[in-house]
């Protein structure tokens, strides 16, 4: 057991010791959601209806920029001596997981203070499923990142992926526009899109009007979507254990 | 210690090894000498269970490196030709999280960290900070690293790129004590020639397969005499008049003309004579690995 949770341990504490000294890295990615809300909301004298998309953007970005360092990590760096340690695969992604998870949450969190300006007001019993929200919210998209992360060789087909699938997946999950005025195909595309759910899970919590879809099935796909993704990550983990190219 | 079988791998249509066996001893410093692209960073993967050979079979300790991985994993230490450390993290902070990898924790921990760190003159820069060290004492770092869980074989891949020669001489002289004192069983890969000189054993890897097998000294007496080297202006047309004329193999390198023989210093007298204002400049020494691998493969290493 030890040779399973001190490996997990060691890579998450890895990761918060690492941002805790790179500070700077909390303004990129909280820096650029922030912009894009205070850009959008005030254009269109409505802050509180772009307010949790702008945060469940600064979640992803940070999950999706701590995974993606596994793949610089895997050619030249710590994960290297991970790779011919005897430490379990699946110890390592759990670690790894959830630092990244902790970080974004930490993001989110921080992002979270802006709220006031959104004329959101939490008391702190309503904090609590806010709170844990965005943690769920925070491991799923951290899952998503090491999915896409681990099967990548490089860094440079990153971008596209971002610009192509990530950010409009991002845009149809009702972050921008409610799924009741969206046109046809658009809205298959966001009730198939499992970042909507999120996106309600959060507005539900936070007590926002117009909260679509409900509650409990935002939360159910977010849990299982997440679920998903962890397994997925475990398997193809273990999976990948030799690089065929030279 | 360690036992190589028959190994052959190809990525593709490219081979990359062919038939490669080799033994290491116990307490051997065990050497991989050959050009970039020989096939030794192929036979390093294998080794360290990075990735599984094609054909054949690779046997550290006992343990077969595909069918028992982890008992590999936990027999032997791996320093990288890339680095392994985590730089925003200080010296004892790599450490302990490569511990933690191999499943180490308090005080046992902490005594494999004073003593790696003992060994590898590290104590004084504990907490530095990976990325304020030199790039001499990072490569120290992986060792320590490497010896942590104190495996009974080191695997070193290239370990002395990127060093200048007085930190890679420090280098050396580390891994020397490492054997002298532990007993620890030391392969590495190089293409420099001054640290295959300092190997117990070594293989030449050319083109994926072994040339030549044997201690340094052994490889270098199978040139008998002196290596002589001759500039010339016309240097195919030189070495052409040198075989005709005196019945010696002279072969061409780089515009060089290279003749091994005996009492070098006689024939450098003959030859500047027979061949007046032909020669540019004339040099002579003793064979050393490379001379050997020029001699086996025709090609260069470095």
């Amino acid at each position: 057991m030890n040779s399973f949770i001190l490996p997990a341990a060691t890579l998450w504490r890895r990761e918060l010791v690492r941002f805790w000294r790179q500070k700077s890295r909390v303004l990129g990615v909280v820096a650029s959601p922030l912009v894009f809300w205070l850009l959008i909301g005030s254009g269109s004298n409505d802050l509180a209806r772009y307010y949790s998309g702008a945060l469940v953007l600064t979640v992803m970005f940070s999950a999706i920029f701590s995974t993606i360092s596994i793949i610089e990590d895997r050619r030249e760096g710590f994960l290297l001596s991970m790779l011919v340690s005897p430490a379990p695969r699946t110890s390592m992604v759990l670690g790894k997981i959830l630092g990244s998870a902790t970080l974004a949450w930490i993001q989110g969190m921080i992002f979270l203070c802006f709220a006031p300006l959104a004329g959101v007001r939490i008391g702190i019993l309503e904090l609590v499923p806010v709170v844990l929200s965005i943690l769920l919210i925070s491991f799923t998209l951290t899952g998503l990142g090491f999915v896409i992360a681990w099967q990548m060789e490089s860094t440079a087909g990153f971008h596209a992926i971002m610009n192509l699938l990530l950010v409009p997946m991002w845009m149809v999950s009702g972050s921008l526009f409610p799924m009741a005025t969206a046109h046809g195909w658009v809205r298959g595309l966001m009730w198939a899109n499992p970042l909507t759910y999120s996106i309600a899970l959060l507005n539900h919590s936070l007590e926002m009007p117009n909260a679509q879809p409900g509650a409990l099935e935002s939360l159910v796909v977010t849990a299982v979507f997440g679920l998903v993704l962890l397994v997925a990550s475990g398997i193809l983990a273990a999976q990948k254990t030799t690089r065929s190219s030279a | 210690m360690i036992q190589v079988e028959n190994l052959t791998h190809r990525y593709g249509e490219r081979t990359a090894l062919r038939n490669v066996s080799f033994e290491v001893a116990r307490g051997e410093i065990f050497g991989l000498l050959g050009p970039n692209g020989g096939g030794k960073s192929t036979l390093f993967r294998i080794l360290s269970t990075m990735m599984a050979p094609g054909e054949g079979r690779a046997i550290i300790g006992g343990c077969d490196v595909v069918r028992d991985r982890a008992a590999v994993r936990r027999q032997v230490g791996v320093v990288f030709q890339t680095q392994s450390l985590d730089k925003a993290l200080t010296v004892e902070e790599n450490l302990r999280a490569q511990g933690h990898l191999h499943g180490l924790s308090g005080a046992r921990l902490r005594e494999r960290m004073e003593y790696a760190m003992a060994q590898l003159g590290l104590a004084d820069r504990r907490k530095d900070r990976v990325e304020a060290l030199s790039g001499g004492l990072r490569r120290r770092v992986e060792i320590a690293k490497a010896l942590l869980h104190r495996p009974p074989v080191l695997l070193m891949d290239e370990a002395s790129t990127g060093l200048d020669p007085a930190a890679r001489r420090d280098l050396t002289r580390h891994v020397e004590r490492l054997r002298e004192e532990e007993g620890v069983t030391i392969l590495l890969t190089t293409h420099i020639l001054e640290e295959a000189d300092r190997c117990n054993r070594l293989v030449l890897l050319h083109q994926g397969q072994v040339v030549i097998e044997g201690s340094p000294q052994v490889l270098r007496s199978r040139i008998g005499g002196d290596v002589v080297v001759l500039e010339a202006e016309d240097a195919k047309g030189l070495a052409a008049a040198i075989e005709q004329r005196f019945g010696l193999r002279a072969s061409l390198m780089d515009g060089q003309v290279r003749v091994e023989i005996e009492n070098g210093h006689r024939f450098i007298a003959v030859v500047v004579e027979a061949f007046p204002g032909a020669i540019q400049s004339v040099g002579l020494h003793k064979p050393t690995l490379e001379d050997v691998f020029v001699r086996e493969t025709g090609a260069q290493i470095e």
